[in-house]
């Protein structure tokens, strides 16, 4: 008798097998808490296999109701909150609405706080675009760069903190030109860092941009072609990135923009085809060297005289309406306010460019691979308090 | 080359002498009112001509006017840009406010999708022929448009007071 006399028939990889195995969709939950995500966005998958079928991308997590607030208080009390939308780059928020508010006033800051604005935005810029850096190595598995990327913003964030005591949230620039004038040292402190950041940059981009792991993952994906780009409303890195050397900085010049020398560096594809997360990634990388150059020609040439224009204490919003866009890091910032002829705005409009920048999302995602999701965010270098506000 | 103003409401008031309804220039930033029902058309044109290619849809927003005449207006509000030119447009079109319905820009703005869905969530303000009009900041459940200016805040959300 054999052993096998009684026992059920199983058919190991046959026909019945392959018959119970289940090939239905699969939803995946990513986010609202994946460090990934960078911050609280929430990405429902919907993925066959490897492949993302479709992506819903839901945000509004921390709406904080930054617009209603602007109408609720004075044009002045308003400018703290500016810090708190995207807060990787508090310097050129407050700068972006404080513009608008002057516009809409008619109010010019003298010219040494032009210089000292210029000064701060740039050194902002530099670290945003390091965190994005670091973050975004982190993002696709390298953690070194991260950490020398958080020791050079460290820098950055010592500067401020002798600027204006704040490490984030700075409320520094203000209506009328900037709060007060620059500590002792800090010029010296700027140029020593620019000198430092050169040096560093090199070794980064040693480290990262050219690394034959970081490079496969993000060459040729996440393709936007410069036309896609302009329909999505790209703004920034993201639009440059794709080929497109659109800057306000230099089409719709403010401040002292317009006297300084700078290049507008543009996705080319080196990588794998233009407007990929490499072309993003890369844009960024060199925007650091263009900050830097613009810091020193400031540094060189930062006037004497005031820093702040006189702001009348009770100052009113006219019965008009302005726009005023000015070149964030992750692309333009830009303040719609209508006057009501009170203290307050009558509507106060922001335009962040995480939130117009991450609109595409939903179709970038779709039939990328699930570990592509992590590349694609990460190269929209975006801010969850900025998407929100 | 960036053209001026004066030259693209003229160019626009002459293409749609029906649907434009005129310039205001006396008010900070110039703009153009255009009737609601015609914005799809006006944005293509924009979108499309020689000379304007207006490419690029910054931003879609509104502004809540009760004490407008006839029962108060909702504006919706176009801000467009020209990355190859280099000018800059806003355009307007005033909805009553009792029954604010405007046509989507997303078929020539994909920008739209969400800064639609946002006037929406915020304002009240539908837009027909959206693909997903959704609240997007607020959460789904929500009651009212915050930026309505007769809003009134909620006494508890969830079990959670508000007040």
């Amino acid at each position: 008798m054999s052993a096998m006399e009684g026992m059920e028939k199983i058919d190991p990889g046959g026909t019945e097998a392959v018959a119970d195995v289940r090939t239905q969709e699969m939803f995946i939950n990513m986010g609202p808490q994946h460090p990934s995500t960078h911050g609280v966005l929430r990405v429902l998958l919907t993925a066959d296999g490897e492949v993302i079928s479709s992506a819903k991308p839901y945000v509004g997590y921390i709406h904080r109701c930054a617009e209603k607030i602007g109408e609720t208080l004075t044009l002045e009390q308003f400018t703290p909150y500016t810090d708190r939308y995207d807060y990787l780059s508090a310097m050129n928020n407050n700068l972006g609405y404080c513009m608008a508010v002057e516009k809409l006033c008619g109010i010019e800051a003298p010219e040494r706080a032009q210089y000292i604005r210029v000064i701060v935005a740039e050194l902002n810029r530099i670290a945003s675009h390091l965190v994005a850096f670091g973050t975004y190595g982190l993002d696709l598995g390298a953690f070194t760069p991260f950490c020398y990327a958080f020791r050079d913003r460290e820098w950055i964030l010592s500067l401020f903190e002798r600027l204006c005591g704040a490490r984030l949230t700075y409320n520094y620039v203000c209506i009328g030109g900037v709060r007060h004038d620059l500590p002792e040292g800090f010029l010296e402190g700027t140029r020593n860092f620019c000198d430092h950041m050169e040096k560093t940059w090199k070794e980064y981009d040693t480290l990262l941009s050219r690394n034959a792991i970081f490079v496969r993952r993000t060459a040729g994906i996440g393709v936007v072609s410069a036309e896609e780009a302009r329909a999505w409303g790209f703004t920034g890195p993201c639009l440059r990135g794709s080929g497109v050397a659109y800057d306000v900085r230099r089409a719709r010049p403010y401040l002292v923009y317009d006297k300084l020398d700078f290049d507008i560096p543009v996705g080319r594809g080196e990588a794998g085809v233009q407007g990929d997360c490499w072309d993003r990634y890369y844009v960024r990388m060199l925007e650091i060297l263009e900050s830097i150059k613009i810091v020193r020609q400031c540094l060189d040439v930062l006037p004497g005289g005031d820093v702040k224009a006189k702001v009348s204490k009770a100052l009113k919003a006219p019965e008009k309406e302005v726009y005023l866009g000015v070149e964030n890091p992750r692309g333009e910032l830009g303040h719609y306010i209508v006057g009501g002829g009170g203290k307050n705005a009558y509507r106060m409009r922001i335009r962040g460019p995480s939130f117009a920048n991450l609109t595409i999302l939903g179709k970038l995602l779709e039939g990328a691979m699930i570990a592509d999701a992590v590349a694609i965010i990460g190269s929209l270098d975006i801010v969850l308090g900025e998407v929100d506000r | 080359m960036a053209m001026e103003f004066p030259v693209i409401a003229k160019l626009l008031e002459g293409r749609f002498p029906e649907a434009v309804k005129g310039a205001v220039t006396d008010k900070g930033d110039p703009w153009i009112e255009a009737a609601a029902d015609s914005v799809p058309e006006v944005l293509e044109f924009l979108k499309e001509e020689e000379g304007l290619k207006f490419d690029l849809l910054l931003m879609v927003t509104g502004v809540d006017r009760p004490d407008a005449e006839g029962g108060g207006s909702i504006e919706v509000v176009y801000h467009l840009l020209s990355t190859t030119e280099g000018h800059e447009l806003v355009l307007k079109a005033v909805l009553p406010r009792e029954n604010p319905v405007c046509p989507s820009a997303v078929p020539i703005y994909p920008a739209a999708l969400w800064h639609e869905r946002e006037t929406f969530d915020l304002l009240g303000v539908e837009f027909t022929g959206h693909p997903d009009l959704r609240r997007i900041l607020c959460p789904e459940d929500w009651v009212g448009h915050p930026l309505r200016k007769d809003y009134e805040y909620p006494e508890e959300y969830g079990g959670i007071s508000a007040k």
